[in-house]
């Protein structure tokens, strides 16, 4: 009698397999829908990517404000860090695979990356909608935790240290999404932005109004943290193959923007 | 924590990046923390430059010949069926590239139940144990209230799958080859896994442990140690990935459907 086979357990999805090869799947269901027999071609895709995280079909209002979001943070434009990272890997003809995983490092980071965004969910799940919960959480921030593989933040999770006033797209981004969640975080968020950026002297930064969609979406942090790293990929994505095009030569080098402050000089030994 | 002088810090370092870690100086020479690589250091191995780089420390012959042969027993293991090591595999099967796949499994070594995060959280906890035995507590109370309140494994002890760790004599055999054996938190190390046997707790001293005992001994700071770590496992990646990719196509452990075990909401329609 043979052993029984180990499987991969799984609420996300089922296949039936092809009578003539058990390697193929003739129906593939997603949470209970068919994925090629139903959905293709009435689901869209930010509905899909919601189900799969989610199991659920999200309600017209939830599809609308995730795709806002998604819209909202797919491009961090060329002077990112992530999409930086990605078109080095497009201008010395490296895999494209590469590219996009050299713009998951720094994008995973905790300065405008997916750790600060799921580190400002954390302050969600701990303050809530409570002014006084944040104020008090803000004025004296440490991150819990022991030491660990994340270096230490240097700044509070979802304000841009390096802001003097909140950027117009953040606001912008705030203000549409606000509307759709009615009563959630984003909105509250909207009414109390100015009272935390006093208390943070920080504006809020995009990782920010993200990390208020995704807790008005009902998303976990770390639901949070994979969906900010995947989403923000198409901008570096595309960054990364124009660069390419474009070349080393066209792109900056920082040529004489280094200075070795112990510079041995030219050795003797010849 | 926050004090940090931010205003106008991003117009100070445009163009101005300033450093003591190296440079290259292009068609001329290369320096790597002060010292001229292609010819003061021509002489060092790839591992002394390795924790040079990071430490800023030239290390000895001898010591960077022991953490090379920790290396050795510690974190080449050829296992594909080992999640980190089965990214390199998954990746040769697919017919993907050497480089993804290292630099795919490396990332996925800053895992929790062993490699990167455990390597941190092991350095931390026997650290911390020896302070609170220099500040006068009883190794037994340390080690009772660690593991009745926190209901969770001290990092450096227990194993996945198996309880007992293979790698522990060689490692043993190599700090007596070394000399560093009487190194206190080795010792330590040694002590607590002596606590939890005495104690029939299953939690015996894994690699984890006993290296990040040897790192803080050898005064590698926790985020040292961490960094030095960072590509222990390549040699056993690269070993899964070479064979995946020199078998056929796709053979790596295939699944058939019935493998996906779906335990989720039952067959519906979706509505528009």
């Amino acid at each position: 009698m043979s052993k029984k086979k180990e499987v991969i357990r799984t609420k996300i999805w089922k296949e039936t397999p092809e009578p003539d090869n058990p390697f193929a799947a003739a129906v593939c269901e997603c949470a209970g829908f068919d994925v090629y027999g139903d959905l293709l071609g009435k689901v869209s895709w930010i509905e899909y990517l919601y189900l799969l995280f989610k199991l659920e079909p999200p309600t017209k209002e939830q599809a609308k404000l995730f795709e806002g979001i998604a819209v909202a943070i797919a491009n961090p434009g060329p002077r990112d860090l992530s999409v930086r990272a990605a078109m080095n890997g497009g201008v010395g003809g490296s895999t494209s695979a590469s590219c996009l995983m050299g713009a998951l490092a720094p994008g995973a980071g905790q300065y405008g990356g997916a750790r600060e965004l799921y580190l400002a969910m954390l302050l969600w799940e701990k303050c809530d909608k409570s002014l006084d919960k944040w104020m008090a959480t803000l004025t004296d921030y440490e991150k819990d935790g022991p030491i660990e593989v994340w270096p230490d933040i240097e700044h509070i999770p979802g304000f841009d240290p390096y802001g003097k006033s909140c950027s117009r797209p953040i606001i912008k981004t705030l203000q549409y999404l606000s509307c759709l969640a009615n009563n959630g975080a984003l909105e509250w968020l909207k009414v109390h932005r100015e009272e935390l950026e006093t208390v943070t002297g920080s504006p809020i930064a995009m990782t920010g109004v993200a990390a208020a969609a995704f807790v008005d979406l009902g998303f976990t942090a770390d639901q949070g943290e994979m969906l900010f790293l995947l989403l923000r990929l198409p901008g570096a994505a595309a960054h990364a193959l124009e660069q390419k095009e474009y070349g080393w030569r066209n792109y900056p080098f920082f040529a004489d923007g280094l200075t070795l402050q112990n510079d041995p000089g030219p050795s003797q030994k010849s | 924590m926050f004090s940090m002088e931010r205003e106008n810090l991003l117009q100070n370092f445009e163009d101005n990046w300033v450093t003591d870690r190296g440079a290259w100086f292009a068609g001329e020479r290369v320096v790597l923390r002060g010292k001229d690589l292609l010819n003061g250091l021509f002489d060092q191995s790839w591992m002394s430059i390795w924790l040079f780089s990071i430490t800023g420390r030239l290390l000895t012959e001898e010591q960077v010949e022991f953490w090379s042969r920790m290396w050795v027993i510690c974190a080449s293991f050829p296992e594909p069926r080992l999640w980190n090591n089965r990214v390199a595999a998954l990746t040769g099967t697919a017919r993907s590239t050497a480089a993804l796949a290292i630099g795919a499994a490396t990332a996925v070594s800053e895992a929790k139940t062993y490699g990167r995060q455990a390597d941190v959280g092991a350095y931390i906890f026997i650290t911390q144990v020896k302070g609170l035995i220099d500040s006068g507590a009883s190794l037994g109370e340390i080690l009772q209230k660690q593991v009745k309140n926190k209901h969770e494994v001290p990092m450096g002890f227990g194993r996945p799958i198996i309880s007992v760790d293979e790698r522990i004599p060689p490692v043993r055999r190599l700090a007596e080859e070394f000399g560093v054996k009487d190194g206190e938190h080795y010792k330590l190390a040694l002590g607590i896994d002596r606590w939890f046997v005495e104690n029939r707790y299953r939690l015996r001293l894994n690699v984890g442990g006993i290296s990040a005992a040897l790192a803080a001994d050898a005064g590698f700071s926790v985020r040292e140690y961490n960094m030095i770590a960072t590509v222990a496992f390549s040699a056993g990646m690269i070993a899964c990935y070479g064979d995946a990719v020199s078998k056929p196509t796709g053979s790596f452990f295939p699944l058939r459907c019935e493998r996906v075990n779906y335990e989720g909401t039952c067959s519906r329609k979706w509505e528009n």
